[in-house]
């Protein structure tokens, strides 16, 4: 099967022909050749296919929610070919055989290469090692190994985890946040709203201590974190400070970190519940910069489905997260691009060159050019939308952009040279 | 007035006259052998508590009775949400029983003001979590305004667990609406978070040292401390809260005679009152109660009298 892309214009500016044969870029320039399908890119642009660092995906255990199936559609409409499927799920993947079955699940999908995180520790109770080792092994090759939705506390824990990985090329990748210095019902940002709301919050001390924590535990075992879900001015700094020193540390942001304030909690809506929580402006504004200059290399979605029964309790009951997968590109051409913080070279780099770099995701994140597999993602940079809840292909609604006005649109994905998504629709 | 009491930010200073002028017409009825009024004849109200309360729950329940509404108490704690249901299905459970008015504890912050955006008859909050508390602050003020005359000018020391308490939140608004004067007082470990910031915006003052605060005060309202509230050591101990921050034989001689001294209840003797205190002449503990019935059939009677039926 060949494809012809007419048109369109590269990350760094040229704009050139690519023909794509039996899954791979075949040819770049003006193109005369014929193709089995042509597609007319004038005025878009092509970017590697994105790579999403951190998905929920919910199976097994809540696929009322999302499934492999539903969250490779959503990911594969917002332009990504490959996704991280994080590890808290019922059961937990701690084990070779369950990340092989979300591996195997996503194969089935066949939309987007779903590399399955493995846990840290035995169900994500932070006490015991998983079987990382096996899980490394295992027909999904785990590389990215994650406790996420909970801190690995214990410093020894972390330790030895960081020090295991290093036998696979591993990565941990922390959700930063001491539960120690908030109370258990901490549901939102620790501020002047929390404190007038009454809502119990986590302080961004609580997740800065973390990095700072993790950072030099990786300096010491000479092993490489990476900076979950990074939220906080005060997080940078100690993420700027250990890349600094040579430290092998990694982080991302996501897409409502770098748009979305604590100050939307005022009307206690739970859609603007995640965790880590929505910040005040200032971080906000720390982040972007961060992701302009490199000290942040990655932004990740957090992408978290949940049936609307489960955020419709009061606030501090009602499930954390909101979806991503759909809207991250259009949040960053909003955001970072539009301001001039990033060209689209920036956002190749950072939603899908670093993340398969960090991943270490074999052909993904890589250039645009002749012999490459063709993962890629057509974007129309200027195309103006509104967001709509319900016209979106995941099971959940729990989307935070509803009826928001946002810049930029994927306009078709290939995976492996294979169309999954075309005219912004899966194909 | 709003629709809604959720917050003291649904009613303006007008609005709290408003309430406190029908409240003191409310208040010469319990004094009458037969303590009835047609206002709300034929209409229901519903007290769904999520939380367990007993003296707001009854105070709510004489105020809707003495109106002649139909009052139904519910205790929906760890029923619904035990079993799995959403709070939002709760309460359409209950309010599709046609019903014309809902007051509603709950033990989460804002929960009053979610479950106002599902229904469609008006809601009272009687308490959510840590946030307001709005028809005690109402009858706070009433209280002081009987006893004070005019609140404008007159400075009101708030002494406790201000992080914990809805009191707190609703009171410090109600006041400063009257034109009061606010002092919250307590250790740091006890201010809420970022306080600093929000006492500019609300126009408070904030103090450690209750001591240097006291002489000054023209009426102390006394909070609780809420230690089932308490997950981590707010401070060293019992004893050493008392002497900072309790109003103890001591620090009640410092008080000038005739200084109101209020206190939500239940009260921990002992610990942030002394019982001299809770008991003296200058005491308006249970002239607050009192209140409480005549300031939420006020409520009632201005939510609820003008609705047409509906739910």
């Amino acid at each position: 099967m060949s494809i012809l892309i007419k048109g369109a214009t590269l990350p760094g500016g040229t704009t050139t022909d690519v023909l794509v044969q039996d899954g791979t870029i075949a040819e770049l320039g003006a193109i005369s050749a014929k193709a089995d399908q042509t597609i007319d890119a004038d005025g878009l642009r092509l970017l590697p296919g994105l790579v999403d660092l951190h998905t929920h995906l919910r199976e097994p255990g809540r696929e009322d929610a999302e499934t492999v199936l539903t969250g490779s559609r959503a990911a594969a409409v917002g332009g990504y070919t490959a996704v991280l499927a994080m590890a808290n799920t019922n059961p937990v993947t701690d084990t070779g055989e369950a990340a092989e079955r979300v591996h195997d699940l996503g194969r089935a999908a066949g939309l987007v290469d779903v590399q399955p995180v493995g846990a840290v520790t035995k169900g994500l109770a932070g006490q015991e090692l998983a079987e990382i080792g096996l899980m490394a092994r295992s027909r999904a090759r785990v590389r990215v190994f994650s406790d996420d939705g909970r801190c690995v506390h214990d410093p020894r824990v972390m330790r030895r985890a960081l020090e295991y990985v290093k036998a696979f090329g591993g990565v941990v990748s922390q959700h930063s946040q001491d539960p120690s210095l908030a109370g258990p019902s901490a549901c939102c940002h620790e501020g002047e709203l929390s404190g007038r709301l009454g809502l119990p919050g986590w302080p961004g001390v609580a997740e800065e201590v973390i990095v700072a924590r993790d950072v030099m535990l990786a300096r010491h075992t000479g092993s490489r974190v990476h900076v979950a879900h990074v939220s906080t001015a005060g997080s940078v700094e100690v993420v700027r400070w250990a890349k600094a020193q040579g430290i092998d540390v990694t982080a991302e942001v996501t897409p409502h970190h770098l748009l979305l304030t604590t100050d939307l909690l005022s009307g206690y809506d739970p859609t603007y519940k995640v965790n880590p929580p929505l910040r005040p402006d200032e971080d906000v504004q720390a982040l972007r910069e961060a992701l302009a200059d490199g000290t942040i290399d990655a932004v990740a979605t957090d992408h978290a489905p949940h049936a609307r029964h489960d955020k419709e309790h009061a606030f501090v009951d009602a499930a954390f997260g909101m979806l991503g997968l759909e809207t991250a590109l259009p949040v960053v051409t909003t955001v970072m691009v539009e301001s001039g913080l990033l060209d689209w070279a920036g956002v190749a780099r950072t939603m899908s060159t670093r993340p398969a770099e960090i991943a270490g995701l074999e052909g993904h994140g890589r250039p645009i050019a002749v012999g490459e597999p063709a993962n890629l993602t057509l974007v129309d940079p200027a195309a103006q939308v509104v967001v709509d809840r319900a016209a979106s292909v995941s099971l959940s609604r729990n989307n935070p952009w509803h009826d928001r006005k946002l810049t930029g649109r994927v306009i078709a994905t290939l995976l492996r040279g294979t169309p999954t998504v075309l005219e912004g629709a899966i194909a | 007035m709003n629709r809604h009491l959720l917050s003291i930010d649904d009613v303006s200073a007008d609005d709290i006259q408003e309430i406190f002028t029908t409240a003191a017409e409310m208040h010469d009825v319990q004094r009458r052998q037969v303590k009835k009024l047609p206002a709300l004849r034929g209409r229901t109200v519903i007290n769904l508590f999520f939380e367990d309360s007993t003296r707001t729950r009854s105070s709510f329940e004489i105020a809707g009775k003495w109106l002649s509404a139909d009052v139904i108490n519910l205790s929906a704690k760890g029923s619904s949400a035990s079993k799995g249901e959403s709070l939002r299905d709760t309460v359409l459970t209950v309010t599709a029983m046609g019903i014309d008015g809902l007051v509603v504890r709950h033990s989460a912050s804002g929960a009053a003001e979610q479950i106002s955006r599902w229904i469609d008859v008006p809601v009272i909050n009687a308490g959510d979590g840590t946030h307001e508390h709005p028809t005690q602050a109402l009858l706070d003020g009433y209280t002081l305004t009987r006893r004070l005359g005019s609140l404008e000018g007159r400075h009101v020391a708030i002494v406790g667990d201000l992080t914990h308490s809805r009191v707190f939140r609703s009171n410090v608004k109600s006041l400063t609406k009257l034109g009061a004067t606010v002092t919250a007082v307590a250790p740091p470990t006890l201010m809420p978070a970022g306080v600093g910031d929000w006492s500019k915006t609300a126009g408070f003052a904030t103090a450690y040292d209750l001591d240097e605060v006291l002489p000054q005060a023209d009426a102390v309202m006394m909070l609780r401390v809420q230690r089932e509230r308490m997950s981590g050591g707010f401070f060293p101990t019992a004893r050493e809260y008392t002497v900072g921050y309790g109003l103890t034989r001591e620090r009640l001689a410092v008080l000038e005679p005739g200084t109101p001294i209020l206190h939500p209840g239940p009260m921990n003797r002992g610990l942030e009152i002394s019982a001299d205190a809770a008991d003296a002449l200058d005491s308006v503990v249970l002239d607050q109660v009192s209140a409480g019935v005549a300031v939420r059939m006020s409520v009632l009677y201005h939510l609820l009298a003008g609705e047409e039926t509906s739910a």
